[in-house]
């Protein structure tokens, strides 16, 4: 295989039909409609199934009698679709149907704009729905990391029978840069099925797929199950990766795009003598907290960089826990930090630590 | 099951589709009855080994109990999104879903409209008793002119509530639907002939003519503050008049299909 110049949410869809998505349905918003574009040309293709719904309610209904059957399905929109979607996430987490949901974030709140922005954290972390329940949410910072993990959240989803969320923004969707696709995956005709799913009560009792559970033992039992699960994600799927942390004196935290630009903050932070590393979350949940922890006993303080009003910040300073301070740079509404701005706050965080001792 | 002595015949018996548990259903309820003839008819297309089925939100959403068959429990109103993706990935099963007239006709209307007008090849009983019973007998869309209900304590007021919406006629009126008629279950001859078209619509279906729906004119002698028999002279009377019994739409495959009953 060779690097292509490839962009963004076409990547992430064709990642997904190599990865063997059988059925993909949808509802056209910038900055996400590519994704869709590319799949209602590709599914049909492969003799697999595309819909473009009535609305992103719809779209997320029909992901959950897909995969209610134990089929590979996904959807994808961009934030006020994603807010549409929630009552269909909350009862597809409440009956244990994998599923993965691609969310190209954009300015908000409201109709905001088609500019890039990671103003949902809190709704992808933190609350996708109503009742007790997280995602998987894994977050690229390339077109290429976003190829590789559409392919691992289906296997997340599966493996776990979880939803899994990948939050891009529009800067990554619309990006075009040379990454590789993975080769087609070999789908068997006569797929499996995992033995709950929806296929016909054939030779068995009847199958049951729903988030209802009247009575509190019985819906606390369910809940108990479900945490359950979400603890075992937490200790076996946590996901990050660093740059020059081992000396570092200051550490940066950022996600998805600006995670890379806060790679060449470092390096050129490094340039100008400061010594500063990068912990990029590619889990945002569950969030590396152990490692941030580990990191705060060690750096004199840590500055978290995002596209919005400070959302990451908050699970941040829950890992510090006040080892160290922390601070927080963010634009919004679709302004990008760029790494001069992001050097100044470092600049500034070392004056205070300075300041402080 | 009991055995049958040699000299007698079995005439009647709980249809392999449907379970033995008893259902939460008020005394009088309908809901029963039409559960019985979806089961009767999947026991006679022999598909129930290849039958799923979609709960809605509402007094029937335990269906999945009364029925034998794969079952999933939709969102208020998001029944028949969630039967599109069951079909889409199982286009040889046969897919339905129940639902209730606040499901169907309120909270779910782009979906059951969009479904229809796709010509999604599932069925779908549509059970319409003119108020919302789940949640205790609150004004419905399809609550007759002047009903009163809990939450129209004078009567429906059409000038600020709006007009009972007779979905028969609207779901008949798109392309995408091949058979969609309206019958009820108010006495033995709307029981049989509702039967009838439940087997219809799900022929329909089989044979991949398109989007097929029966909407089933029932009774809620609880919330209607009525005795059962109360319930079903009302419904008659009242019911009937406003939502007309009949096929609203029989596509030219379907009218062969009848030719052969």
């Amino acid at each position: 295989m060779t690097k292509e110049l490839l962009e963004g949410n076409r990547a992430l869809a064709e990642a997904a039909v190599r990865a063997g998505v059988e059925a993909f349905f949808g509802y056209p918003i910038t900055p996400q409609t590519e994704v869709l574009e590319h799949l209602s040309k590709r599914l049909p293709e492969e003799g697999r199934v595309f819909l473009q719904a009535e609305s992103e309610v719809a779209s997320i209904n029909m992901v959950y009698g897909a995969a209610s059957t134990g089929a590979r399905v996904m959807t994808s929109s961009s934030s006020p679709g994603i807010s549409l979607m929630q009552e269909g996430l909350s009862y597809i987490a409440g009956s244990e149907v994998p599923v993965v949901v691609v969310n190209v974030m954009r300015g908000g709140p409201g109709l905001g704009n088609v500019q890039p922005a990671q103003s949902d954290y809190f709704q992808a972390v933190k609350m996708a729905g109503h009742g007790d329940f997280h995602m998987i949410v894994l977050a690229p910072a390339s077109v290429q990391e976003a190829i590789d993990l559409i392919g691992l959240s289906f296997e997340l989803a599966e493996r776990y029978r979880t939803i899994v969320m990948v939050v891009t923004d529009g800067a990554i969707g619309q990006m075009m840069e040379p990454a590789e696709l993975p080769p087609m995956r070999e789908i068997p005709q006569e797929r499996p099925r995992p033995s709950w799913a929806l296929t016909g009560a054939r030779e068995r009792e009847p199958n049951l797929v729903t988030s209802l559970y009247l009575g509190a033992e019985k819906l606390e039992a369910t809940n108990r199950r479900l945490q359950a699960r979400l603890q075992k994600i937490a200790a076996n799927e946590v996901r990050w990766e660093e740059e020059a942390v081992e000396d570092a004196e200051l550490l940066l935290v950022a996600f998805g795009s600006i995670g890379r630009i806060c790679q060449t903050a470092v390096r050129l932070g490094r340039k100008r003598g400061l010594k500063v590393g990068l912990l990029r979350p590619v889990t945002l949940w569950p969030f590396p907290s152990a490692r941030v922890a580990e990191l705060a006993e060690r750096v004199r303080g840590i500055l978290t960089v995002e596209m919005n009003a400070g959302q990451m910040v908050e699970d941040v300073r829950l890992a510090v826990e006040g080892r160290c301070p922390v601070r927080f740079h963010g634009r919004m509404g679709g302004a990008i930090p760029l790494p001069d701005e992001i050097l100044t706050q470092l600049e500034a965080l070392q004056d205070e630590m300075e300041g402080a001792e | 099951m009991a055995r049958i002595p040699e000299d007698m015949e079995l005439v009647y018996r709980r249809p392999e589709s449907m379970t033995e548990a008893h259902t939460h259903y008020c005394p009088g309820c309908t809901h029963g009855t039409i559960h019985r003839l979806v089961a009767e008819v999947l026991d006679e297309l022999d598909v129930r080994e290849r039958t799923i089925g979609i709960a809605p939100v509402g007094c029937s959403v335990f269906i999945y109990d009364y029925l034998n068959v794969d079952m999933a429990e939709a969102a208020h109103g998001r029944a028949p999104a969630m039967a599109t993706g069951v079909k889409r990935i199982f286009p040889e099963h046969v897919v339905f879903t129940y639902q209730g007239d606040g499901d169907l006709a309120a909270i779910g209307t782009a979906e059951i409209i969009h479904a229809a007008n796709r010509g999604e090849l599932f069925t779908t009983v549509f059970v319409n008793n003119a108020i919302y019973g789940m949640t205790g007998g609150q004004m419905a869309p399809t609550s007759l002119p002047d009903q009163v209900t809990s939450s129209s304590p004078t009567g429906r007021d059409v000038k600020t509530a709006g007009h009972p919406i007779r979905m028969a006629e609207l779901i008949g009126g798109l392309p995408g639907a091949a058979y969609v008629t309206r019958q009820a279950v108010l006495d033995v001859r709307s029981i049989r002939r509702t039967k009838r078209a439940i087997k219809l619509a799900f022929q329909a279906q089989l044979a991949g003519l398109g989007f097929s729906m029966v909407e089933v004119i029932s009774t809620c002698n609880t919330n209607w503050r009525m005795t059962p028999q109360e319930a079903l002279d009302w419904a008659k009377e009242h019911m009937v008049a406003y939502y007309p019994l009949g096929d609203t739409k029989v596509a030219d495959g379907v009218k062969a299909l009848q030719g052969k009953e």
